[in-house]
């Protein structure tokens, strides 16, 4: 289902040049309405459901309202993603709720060294061996010839 | 378009794309090219956080050999991939990707990736490839890495986003750069580079999908990989390769939810609408496509096959029986409270599958009140897709590593194209089927080391002609004044004889395809007549991309999004085409040619020639490295 704003919650992200959401969006589909100051969804068809946007938003102003041509009405899912966790609210057409809470990551949000630690063993561009290599295979690299 | 400031941007090695590829690109080109003093740019038309197939997230890496610990050999994957593309596939390139696949993974786990592990610590397969992760920010985790590689480069490292690229730079048969510009301001973009990696993505909305109403957007494969790769490469005049190989993947019906893990993981069995295991009762099919049909597993497109004979003799729905799976694994756990425990924790893997990867089909299941314990789903054949780093295999021809590489099959620089200084990566390069997220991020290593090699051993600047430039600045920007020029003749922008918005256009392509070229709504069936038919409605649409109109910058990028798109669907029409056989009937079946030809055990290659505006049609031959 297509991604939609509550009016109510968004407050377009104040003062920033652009809103989070449209900043997030890999279709590019979230944009401003600057006379409104609303963040608004332009084309619902071309929506992935990828739920980036909804993720993202600092108000908790973005949620999905399910395909119209094949999804009943009625349901919900929502995130609240932290930077270590997910946790889903799934709200059945017939009320029932499930909820269900996921890592995302085990280490602090930035703090990534690309090399881990691992140390390259050639200094040769032409060597089949990548960065990293060997020592982040954990073995010998295969060779035929 | 005076009012386009034109930006000039230098560089040694050029990236284009910010999906998994482009990730392992830049991870990779900036531990090289600090050593070497050489610039490195990314250039994505996204926030690469979230850009790219791996946005929303994944539930599995299906890539990862487990080399260290002696579970599988390169050989084996070879055979596996071989296999399941019905014999067309690159010995040389798919082992390079395995090799290296594995280093990728533990790098993952260290930046942060959670994997799945047993009570021993280590990984959980889901099958024997596939190994299981909490991947909601599997794609945030990765980039993090890339952007801290390219900060390691200093002023050398540069990563621009929301830039959509439209063309190749040429200099005679030598790629010098990109040109494109930015989907937020009016700013045309020029990088000039000694060496270009392509690394777009596949392409969706080629074909019309199966929902056309707000479940457009809805496709397996994100709608905004739109085919720039293949376009790139093919303008470029590059070599291409298996455009004939799209994937068709089975999923869960409408939101199109994966099955891995319910037939895998689960063991579930799909089975038409009496309950019937269509892999059983129709096994005598499989012989007919042997050896690939008689090998174990079926391959992709076999398992396609024959649920599509059931759809076709009337007996659906196709279910997923997820009740019978999961009452069979907690069956046979004697003790009660153990058995109920079991339950829980498969209801949560169940669900956690589609929210890492596809949210939609969650939310599908809440409106439906769909518990996976008590209900089985439906499943269904998908649209068409372009994606070489899955199942399909439609990409660029590109030389293999120097080590594994037949000597035919190696021509200086693994990953470089036929094009000097173009090389191609994850679902830009063809015929190395099965790389996924690990093998497209390991791809794009290889890829862009060797670009640097190329760059080093070609160190004076790229010549470039500058004169060309504005000439290719008018082209791109066209849309913006042909709409401009034209949009008060009528009372409606939408419908002016004047021109043709993208989205149209989009919409007429996807008929064209659908229609003549074996899309869903044919039962992917085909012929030579249809084809040629086919082929004459592209041409039309050839000529009226001239007169694609754009209100705006978002609309500029739909209007090169879909010519994009139209390349990639005219080699593949004119692929299936030179193919007179039936190879994958589970992906595309020629009703003239119904069986699968010793003759075409060979890949299919295409060309597209810049100076004469022609298409060459080639065979290459498949060997075996041992």
């Amino acid at each position: 289902m297509p991604s939609f704003v509550i009016n109510e919650k968004c407050d377009g992200c104040k003062a920033q040049d652009r809103t989070a959401c449209q900043y997030i969006c890999p279709n590019d589909l979230m944009i401003l309405d600057k006379e409104k100051n609303k963040a608004y969804n332009r084309a619902v068809d071309m929506c992935w459901e990828c739920y980036s946007c909804v993720k993202i938003c600092p108000t908790q102003a973005i949620e999905v309202r399910g395909y119209a041509d094949f999804v009943p009405l009625g349901a919900s899912v929502q995130p609240m993603r932290s930077t270590d966790a997910i946790m889903w609210a799934v709200k059945f057409r017939n009320q029932k709720v499930k909820r269900f809470k996921f890592p995302i990551r085990t280490t602090p949000e930035g703090t990534i060294e690309p090399d881990a630690g691992f140390i390259t063993g050639t200094r040769d561009l032409k060597d089949p061996h990548l960065r990293t290599e060997p020592e982040s295979l954990g073995t010998t690299l295969y060779k035929i010839k | 378009m005076n009012n386009f400031e034109t930006v000039l941007i230098e560089t040694d090695l050029l990236i284009l794309g910010g999906g998994m590829a482009a990730c392992g690109a830049a991870f990779e080109a900036a531990h090289w090219a600090k050593q070497h003093n050489m610039k490195v740019t990314v250039v994505d038309k996204a926030a690469m956080e979230r850009s790219g197939a791996v946005a929303m997230g994944l539930s599995a890496i299906n890539l990862y050999l487990g080399l260290k610990n002696g579970k599988n050999t390169v050989q084996d994957y070879i055979n596996y991939v071989k296999t399941d593309l019905m014999g067309i596939a690159r010995d040389d390139l798919v082992a390079n990707i395995a090799r290296h696949v594995d280093s990728t993974v533990h790098l993952f786990e260290k930046w942060g990736l959670p994997i799945w592990k047993d009570d021993e610590g280590n990984y959980v397969n889901e099958g024997r490839w596939q190994i299981m992760i909490h991947g909601e920010s599997y794609k945030n985790i990765v980039s993090e890495a890339a952007k801290n590689a390219l900060k390691e480069l200093g002023e050398n490292g540069h990563y621009l986003e929301r830039i959509f690229i439209a063309e190749p730079i040429m200099d005679g048969d030598r790629c010098v750069g990109a040109a494109g510009f930015s989907v937020r301001e009016n700013k045309f973009y020029v990088f000039r580079a000694k060496a270009v990696l392509d690394v777009m993505g596949g392409a969706v909305h080629v074909f019309r999908p199966r929902s056309v109403g707000e479940g457009l957007g809805r496709s397996w494969y994100p709608p905004f990989n739109s085919g720039a790769s293949a376009y790139f490469t093919l303008k470029a005049g590059a070599e291409m390769t298996c455009q004939e190989v799209r994937f068709v993947p089975v999923r869960f019906k409408d939101s199109y939810g994966p099955v891995g893990a319910w037939f895998l993981l689960f063991k579930s069995k799909a089975t038409n609408a009496k309950g019937e295991d269509y892999m059983v009762t129709r096994a005598g099919e499989l012989e007919k496509w042997a050896p690939y049909g008689t090998a174990k597993p079926t391959p992709a497109n076999l398992r396609n096959y024959l649920m599509m004979l059931e759809v076709e003799a009337g007996n659906g729905p196709i279910y997923m029986r997820t009740d019978e799976a999961i009452k069979e694994i907690v069956a046979n756990i004697p003790d009660e409270k153990e058995a109920k425990r079991k339950l829980k924790e498969l209801e949560s893997e169940a669900w956690e599958d589609f929210l890492d990867m596809t949210i939609s089909q969650a939310l599908n299941w809440a409106a439906h009140n769909i518990s996976p314990e008590e209900t089985p789903s439906e499943i269904a054949a998908c649209e068409p897709y372009f994606i070489s780093s899955h199942s399909g295999a439609s990409g660029a021809w590109i030389s293999g590593p120097e080590d594994l590489a037949p000597a035919d099959k190696f021509w200086g620089y693994p990953n470089m194209t036929t094009i000097k200084g173009l090389f191609a990566a994850g679902d830009a390069s063809g015929a190395s089927s099965h790389k996924f997220s690990s093998g497209s991020f390991t791809e794009g290593r290889i890829a862009a080391k060797s670009a640097l090699a190329f760059c080093a051993d070609n160190a004076a600047p790229a010549p470039f002609d500058d004169a060309k430039l504005e000439e290719l600045k008018n082209r791109i920007l066209q849309p913006l004044v042909t709409f401009s020029e034209n949009k008060d003749y009528a009372n409606d922008v939408d419908v002016n004889p004047k021109f043709i918005k993208p989205r149209m256009f989009m919409f007429r392509l996807q008929k064209i395809m659908d229609e003549y070229a074996g899309g869903a709504s044919v039962g992917f069936k085909t012929s030579k007549a249809l084809l040629e038919k086919g082929l004459e409605f592209l041409q039309y649409m050839k000529e009226d991309a001239e007169k694609l109109a754009a209100s705006d910058l978002n609309e500029l990028m739909r209007c090169w999004e879909n010519i994009h798109r139209m390349w990639q669907a005219e080699s593949h029409i004119r692929t299936i085409l030179f193919r007179e056989e039936t190879r994958w009937p589970g992906y595309y079946f020629r009703t003239d040619f119904p069986e699968m030809k010793e003759e075409w055990k060979c890949f299919a290659n295409c060309k597209w020639n810049p100076e004469t505006d022609s298409w060459e049609m080639l065979k290459r031959e498949i060997e075996e490295i041992k």
